[in-house]
């Protein structure tokens, strides 16, 4: 365990020195966002939950508690965490998971990481131990700082401990599977997404669309009946795999680019495989592509690129680039939170 | 002058200036405060917004913007300095996608107009404010509205894609997408509940979700508010989460009762009123379960609504509480704060004690399923010392509740009313934050000044310093 004064006396130290640091719980996401750069702060000695109500729908857990832990807790009672985290491997850590913002195959269907953040303790750029957000739900006092860690990817602060609202676990879960090529899985999933269906994930893959329905027993029944297909063995390992990036689409890849868009947005031309999830809003395509061109082509639809795993972190940083004034409006909110700029220097934006 | 300077730039139908013209906007639904503002611009579209901004920041003069001044918090309460800018003419539903089940509206339009136009569709806009035949999308965004269904189906944040936002200095901002994820910091999240301290939204767009094909309530009585707390619990730990759960205590019933026929029983000590909805089956599943956990936790009457007209009747009283106060009383003050569910039982009865110590009565509805609770301390405002009293008690609940680990605001926000709470339940590293996340959208101030977010230097006025670990807060204030 690591004392909180600690951290903020190393925190302080950086500050005074002008030292860099670069906060890290398992570095599971260490591929993930812009370049690496700092004093290794290494958050994994933080760890153990230090609340867990069911009944409260709350779990509070230091940012250093490995992902698993806090799933075998909540499995214990039933419950889990509704936008389904990435583990890669079992060392991501609850804080890397807020950091990074990641959501697996539900997310589309129940909300992302953010949605469900209900605080957070963290220590900011000045060594300030802070407190934001609670453990309810209704918490609209004061700027909602907490769900703006979501995603931030450590650049505004380090998280020390972070409070997650649970969901109960889906009674019944059923994977039905179809033939379908590309624009009629889209024209699908689009459909299907319109109708009370009870379906919690879904993927397109190589002529094969899966939908994953979860819920009352009786209401997936009817689902399964009304739509048809067949019905999947072995999805809940098929699921983890999409989940963790084994499938041999995503592990197989020299470069992975998600593509974030309207769901309804049609196919996109691509020679490379591509796999589609949260009902086509989610687009992955593996092999190298003419990023910009890409970009360009996605930013008219709506929606957004990421180059999200390369062999090699592009100096231009692997997101869609910002507008003037977005950035700096960035550079101004950075700038509240660690005014000398020593968290994750380059991972959010290269300027940031 | 800064009203000559907007007359030049909007239509003279479109700046308020004398004294009959500025009355109606000289409060929002927090009736207690009252102002007269400068002038008022009624800007008719982006454009407009965008121009009153940056004239009003040339000038230095604040913004105060408004919706339809349903806000329960004052957060639209008038200044004389400022001009308050209303964004009621923005009141176009852009456009409607049933297909990506999105609509993308302006911030005038009524939060009730967005489902209606979205029913053709078999869609609906999920978050339901009390308040929603009147209050407007912009406002949502505002406070972080949530409503009866929030725990089902999330506040305004989780139902919001994507805003424009017109900042201080007149640029507009796309804040957001209409994809799943932006690029970038989660400024949709912060900017929600932002009580227009950061930015005026010009644009949103709302998620649309179909319309559930039925819903049914259960309306169970209890003899005890422990009973009827732990019921709501074991609703939880039996791993439903039900459309709604709402409770009302005795006083409420017998307020309501009379007004709406609801049918409700008289001598229950409270009522849970908790509902199921989605396909025929999910329902059919759901209620029986609910119903199982209602009369395992001591129910002394349960009923489900056996038809629509039924169901609406159940929620009819819940839905007059407000309203029937009106018959016990010359006014009433509405508190909002939030609680663990659990420590329901325990905050109802330090309220029954805090009325004999003020000499006031207060009613309780309470957002059983997220722990969001709405006392309604009576008053008479005629009687001077009752105002007062009324606002020492409506304070000191807030401060119960962040005592019990819950907020000052669940959903009202803090505006002008509860802006002393926020020394209680937020310390000076948090405050400044927050001062310092205002610098970065509104350097000079201008947005909405004095709401939301007090200065520490009022804190330590006030006294009432909020002291965690032992450490006494604002060490570098001088004290004697």
């Amino acid at each position: 365990m690591i004392e909180l004064r600690t951290l903020q006396e190393h925190i302080r130290a950086a500050v005074g020195a002008r030292r860099p640091l670069r906060i890290r719980g398992g570095g599971s996401k260490d591929f993930y966002g812009g370049r690496l750069e700092g004093e290794l702060l290494d958050v994994s000695p933080l760890s153990g939950i230090t609340h867990c109500e069911p009944t409260e729908l709350v779990i509070a857990a230091r940012a250093g508690t490995p992902l698993r832990e806090l799933e075998r807790e909540l499995a214990a009672h039933e419950q889990m965490l509704a936008f389904e985290p990435p583990r890669f491997d079992g060392r991501a850590t609850l804080g890397g998971c807020v950091a990074s913002g990641l959501s697996g195959p539900r997310r589309p269907h129940c909300g992302a990481v953010r949605d469900f953040l209900l605080g957070v303790e963290m220590i900011d750029g000045r060594g300030r131990l802070l407190h934001f957000g609670g453990k309810v739900i209704k918490n609209v006092a004061g700027f909602d700082v907490s769900r703006l860690m979501a995603g931030s990817l450590g650049t505004l602060g380090l998280l020390t401990e972070i409070t997650l609202k649970t969901v109960p676990r889906p009674r019944a879960e059923c994977t039905l599977q179809f033939q379908m090529e590309q624009a009629q899985a889209l024209e699908s999933m689009t459909l299907w997404g319109g109708r009370p269906l009870p379906i919690s994930a879904t993927a397109w893959h190589q002529g094969v669309l899966r939908v994953r329905l979860a819920g009352a027993e009786a209401a997936v029944r009817a689902a399964c009946a009304s739509l048809g297909g067949e019905v999947m063995d072995g999805a809940d390992e098929y699921w983890e795999s999409v989940r963790e990036q084994r499938l041999t689409f995503f592990s197989g890849a020299r470069e992975l680019w998600r593509i974030s868009l309207p769901a309804h947005s049609p196919v996109l031309a691509a020679s490379e495989p591509t796999l589609i999830e949260w009902g086509g809003s989610l687009r992955w395509l593996a092999g190298e592509q003419d990023g910009s061109a890409l970009r360009e082509h996605v930013m008219r639809l709506g929606g957004h690129v990421t180059l999200y795993r390369a062999p090699v972190k592009p100096p231009e940083g692997p997101f869609q680039p910002l507008s003037a004034a977005m950035l700096s409006l960035h550079k101004r909110l950075k700038g509240a939170f660690d005014p000398h700029g020593i968290f994750n220097p380059g991972r959010l934006h290269p300027d940031l | 002058m800064v009203i000559d300077r907007l007359r030049r730039l909007l239509p003279a139908d479109a700046i308020l200036s004398s004294a009959e013209e500025l009355k109606p906007y000289e409060c929002d639904a927090l009736t207690l405060y009252r102002q007269t503002p400068l002038a008022v611009a009624l800007p008719a579209d982006e454009t407009q917004v965008s121009a009153v901004l940056k004239t009003c920041h040339e000038a230095g003069v604040p913004v105060i913007a408004r919706g339809a001044g349903t806000g329960l918090s004052g957060g639209a309460t008038p200044r004389p300095d400022a001009v308050l800018m209303s964004l009621a003419r923005l009141n176009r539903i852009i456009s409607l996608e049933p297909l990506a089940r999105t609509a993308r509206v302006q911030p005038g339009v009524r939060n009730l107009a967005i489902s209606e136009a979205a029913a053709p569709h078999g869609l609906y806009y999920a978050p339901d404010p009390s308040s929603q035949i009147a209050c407007t999308i912009g406002g949502n965004v505002a406070e972080n509205s949530g409503g009866v269904h929030c725990l089902k189906y999330g506040l305004t944040v989780h139902n919001v894609l994507a805003l424009r936002l017109a900042t201080i200095e007149g640029d507009v901002l796309e804040i957001g997408s209409q994809a799943l994820d932006a690029p970038g910091y989660d400024l949709l999240a912060l900017l929600t509940g932002s009580e227009g301290l950061l930015g005026v939204v010009t644009e949103v767009t709302v998620r649309l979700i179909p319309r559930p094909q039925c819903a049914r309530v259960v309306l169970a009585a209890f003899d005890s508010l422990a009973k009827a707390g732990q019921a709501v619990a074991d609703v939880i730990a039996a791993g439903i989460i039900p459309a709604g759960l709402e409770m009302m205590d005795r006083p409420t019933i017998a307020a309501v009762e009379p007004f709406v026929h609801a049918g409700y029983p008289l001598d229950a000590e409270a009522i849970l009123l908790c509902e199921s909805d989605g396909t025929a089956h999910e329902v059919e599943e759901e209620i029986l379960r609910v119903e199982a956990v209602m009369r395992r936790a001591g129910s002394t009457d349960c009923r489900v609504s056996r038809d629509e007209a039924e169901r609406l009747r159940f929620w009819a009283g819940r839905k007059a509480a407000f309203p029937a106060m009106g018959a016990l009383s010359p006014d009433y003050y509405c508190m909002d704060g939030s609680i663990p569910r659990k420590r329901l039982a325990s905050v109802l009865q330090a309220i029954r004690d805090m009325e004999v110590r003020y000499g006031l009565r207060c009613t309780n509805v309470f957002h059983a399923g997220d722990g969001n609770l709405h006392p309604l301390i009576l008053f008479d405002s005629n009687i001077a010392d009752e105002v007062v009293r009324a606002e020492a008690f409506g304070g000191e609940i807030l401060e119960l509740c962040v005592r019990e680990g819950g907020s000052i605001t669940g959903e009202h926000g803090v505006g002008m009313e509860k802006i002393n709470q926020m020394c209680v339940q937020f310390a000076s590293g948090e405050l400044e934050t927050f001062h310092e996340v205002k610098r970065a959208f509104d350097d000079r101030g201008l947005l909405n000044p004095g709401k939301a977010v007090p200065t520490l230097h009022r804190c330590a006025e006030l006294g009432r310093l909020h002291v965690r670990g032992g450490q006494l807060p604002h060490p570098e204030l001088p004290r004697f």
